[in-house]
């Protein structure tokens, strides 16, 4: 039984998140995984860009870093280059992965570099207090979408799964087992893995959509969501607003981008050796 | 010296090569005329050396990937030019907040937006000293030869280590591209700075709790010394403190002061031309070279003209300008641009200076700067 304490900066708490938010619940399940699978604490990294997402690394006590909106990928790419013995983790959320940082999603994903993403998907812009994002379901109400939102969401399992992603799943702060299952597999993965977890925002974007309690937010991601398994049985129109929780795409066909590196640099040498 | 070697090269391979030198193992880039012969330079040579060499999607990536690989304990570079430049600016701020040494380098190209691609500029100027946002300190250094491209880069990643802190290295398409000889010494014979690494236990250990220099001490990642950093303002221990207005100032007056206390180190500068010199030119980049074609056939017949060229750009180097200056009855700053850097000359000297000036992609020639001196 992993004792989550163990993980947490004692001196951090409390943490930022408003009361009812999933972050926490996500978290736990991380630590959890992280613990399950045997990563050690001075062995892992775990980088975040801005949001309320980028807050979790400071009440984990790993080696953490906060950057730049949008762009944890991007240094986590950089850093596990340079670092390729550590276990590298990225904490991110809708708008930061998917909004500003949507290329590097694109593009980490397609270089299949060993990192393990977990993307907060609470729909919105919570820190900032409540803008609509590229998840936002249509139409919603919104800090800035004061009528209603006026763009449809994409789904980013598919993205990610289009641009070479090996590892792709999907679950809620509902299902927090099986998204600690998930988290669990993403970092045993060697490549790219991403895991995006369906969360509540109760404060920025239940109020104003008038879902209820969080308890009724969660209870409603019970109700939408369908398994992998049963998803396969079902027409686009029967999975119209449906959440398909599990394990979307695991890929072993394809080596991580150390690797790949790697076998570059002996050609390289090899070709360097023969003009010599 | 027999450990001399002897090249005929391009400004932007010389400073490949002042990087391998210096260190650099990683670079991450995106492709950029007139800059893609550096990353073309580092695919070819960081994969030999142990190094990694990324080409990433778009510059942001660029800038954030060499940021990351600082974090992990490498020396990193990345190169760009004016459009590109723009896009990197965030990431500038960024290692400038949390300390990381990195070098960026920027081959200036006619702007503004796509400009000119392949022509020459010296038009980031101001931009390479405050395009991100904030009140961030920063090092900006010119190159004017072949040589100095390689030199300076070794300057830059020295001094990046050394104050942790971006370095950039403003070259033009002109110094980029032009080719020359060059004298490549013995790399055992060049001085090498290397970041400074803490003495304290993990326990004790805080990111950014600064020694006397002001610049803190890295500790090795993936050890007992899990540490936070963020690009918050943060206290010592790396932990966002936005709202505290004594952790704010303390940081931001401490960011400055590290290049305060290491302005010799930072300040280069070289002089060519009449000691006794009636009309003072200061230049950098490309432009160098026309003044000091124009002053030496002006001395020639008669005239005393000195040529001061700046080598660091930023922080200004206002003491050498008005000590120069102050010996000259005129003082001429010719730009490629609409007059940039003149502002902080103005401010350096109460002697009355000039502007030679142009934006229509073209190099400045020695000929123009002649007829320039004989008005003044």
């Amino acid at each position: 039984m992993t004792n989550v304490k163990d993980y947490i900066r004692q001196d951090k708490l409390p943490h930022i998140w408003c009361p009812g938010c999933g972050d926490g619940t996500i978290a736990g399940a991380m630590i959890r995984a992280i613990d399950a699978c045997g990563l050690t604490k001075d062995n892992t990294a775990l980088i975040t860009g801005i949001g309320c997402s980028a807050r979790f690394n400071n009440i984990m006590d790993f080696h953490t870093f906060q950057t730049a909106h949008g762009r944890a990928l991007s240094y986590a790419t950089g850093f596990k280059m340079m670092k390729p013995e550590m276990d590298v983790l990225v904490a991110t959320g809708d708008g930061d992965c998917a909004g500003i940082g949507g290329n590097h999603l694109i593009h980490t994903a397609r270089r299949n570099i060993d990192l393990t993403v977990v993307m907060i998907n609470n729909q919105i812009y919570g820190m900032t207090g409540g803008q609509y994002s590229p998840m936002t379901p249509y139409p919603s109400i919104a800090s800035t979408a004061q009528y209603s939102t006026f763009e449809y969401p994409f789904d980013v399992c598919e993205l990610v799964k289009a641009a070479g992603g090996t590892y792709v799943a999907r679950s809620t702060t509902y299902h927090i087992n099986l998204t600690q299952k998930l988290i669990e597999n993403a970092i045993r993965h060697k490549g790219f893995s991403f895991v995006e977890v369906i969360s509540q925002c109760p404060t920025n974007f239940g109020k104003r959509n008038k879902m209820g309690s969080p308890y009724d937010m969660l209870m409603k991601q019970k109700e939408m969501s369908v398994t992998v398994e049963q998803a396969k049985d079902m027409s686009p129109e029967e999975l119209e607003g449906k959440i398909v929780i599990g394990e979307l795409v695991n890929r072993t066909d394809r080596k991580p981008f150390d690797e790949v590196y790697q076998d570059m640099v002996r050609k390289a040498l090899a070709k360097k050796g023969e003009k010599l | 010296m027999s450990n001399t070697t002897v090249r005929f090269m391009q400004g932007n391979e010389a400073l490949v090569e002042g990087a391998l030198v210096a260190g650099a193992r990683f670079f991450a880039g995106y492709p950029i005329t007139p800059a893609s012969e550096i990353t073309e330079g580092m695919s070819a040579r960081l994969p030999l050396v142990g190094g990694v060499f990324l080409q990433m999607e778009d510059e942001i990536a660029s800038m954030g990937a060499a940021i990351g690989a600082s974090m992990a304990g490498a020396k990193c570079l990345t190169a760009t030019s004016g459009p590109g430049f723009s896009l990197k600016q965030e990431g500038i701020g960024i290692a400038s907040m949390m300390e990381i040494p990195v070098v960026i380098v920027d081959v200036m190209r006619g702007g503004p937006a796509s400009g000119m691609s392949t022509l020459p500029s010296q038009m980031d100027v101001m931009q390479a000293r405050w395009g991100c946002h904030g009140d961030h300190p920063i090092i900006v250094l010119s190159p004017a030869t072949v040589t100095e491209c390689y030199e300076l880069a070794i300057k830059a990643f020295n001094l990046a280590e050394l104050i942790r802190q971006p370095v950039i290295i403003l070259s033009d398409a002109i110094v980029g591209h032009l080719r020359e000889r060059i004298e490549l010494p013995d790399p055992s014979t060049v001085k090498i700075i290397n970041r400074k690494m803490t003495d304290k236990p993990p326990e004790e250990y805080a990111p950014f709790e600064a020694g006397e220099d002001d610049v803190p001490f890295f500790a090795e990642r993936g050890t007992a010394y899990r540490y936070h950093m963020c690009s918050n303002v943060h206290t010592e221990k790396g932990f966002p403190a936005d709202t505290n207005n004594a952790v704010a100032a303390k940081l931001i007056t401490r960011l400055h002061r590290k290049l305060d206390n290491y302005a010799d180190e930072i300040t280069c500068y070289k002089f060519f031309g009449a000691e006794d010199y009636d009309v003072l030119i200061t230049a950098y980049g490309c432009v160098t070279r026309a003044a000091r074609d124009a002053a030496k056939a002006l001395n020639a017949e008669g005239r005393k003209v000195g040529v001061l060229q700046l080598q660091s750009l930023w922080p200004f180097p206002k003491a050498v300008v008005a000590e120069y200056a102050a010996k000259a009855r005129k003082v001429l700053m010719p730009e490629i641009n609409l007059g940039q850097l003149i502002d902080q000359v103005r401010l350096a000297t109460d002697r009355p200076v000039e502007g030679l000036n142009r934006c229509d992609g073209a190099e400045i020639r020695p000929e123009q700067i002649i007829e320039k001196v004989r008005e003044m």
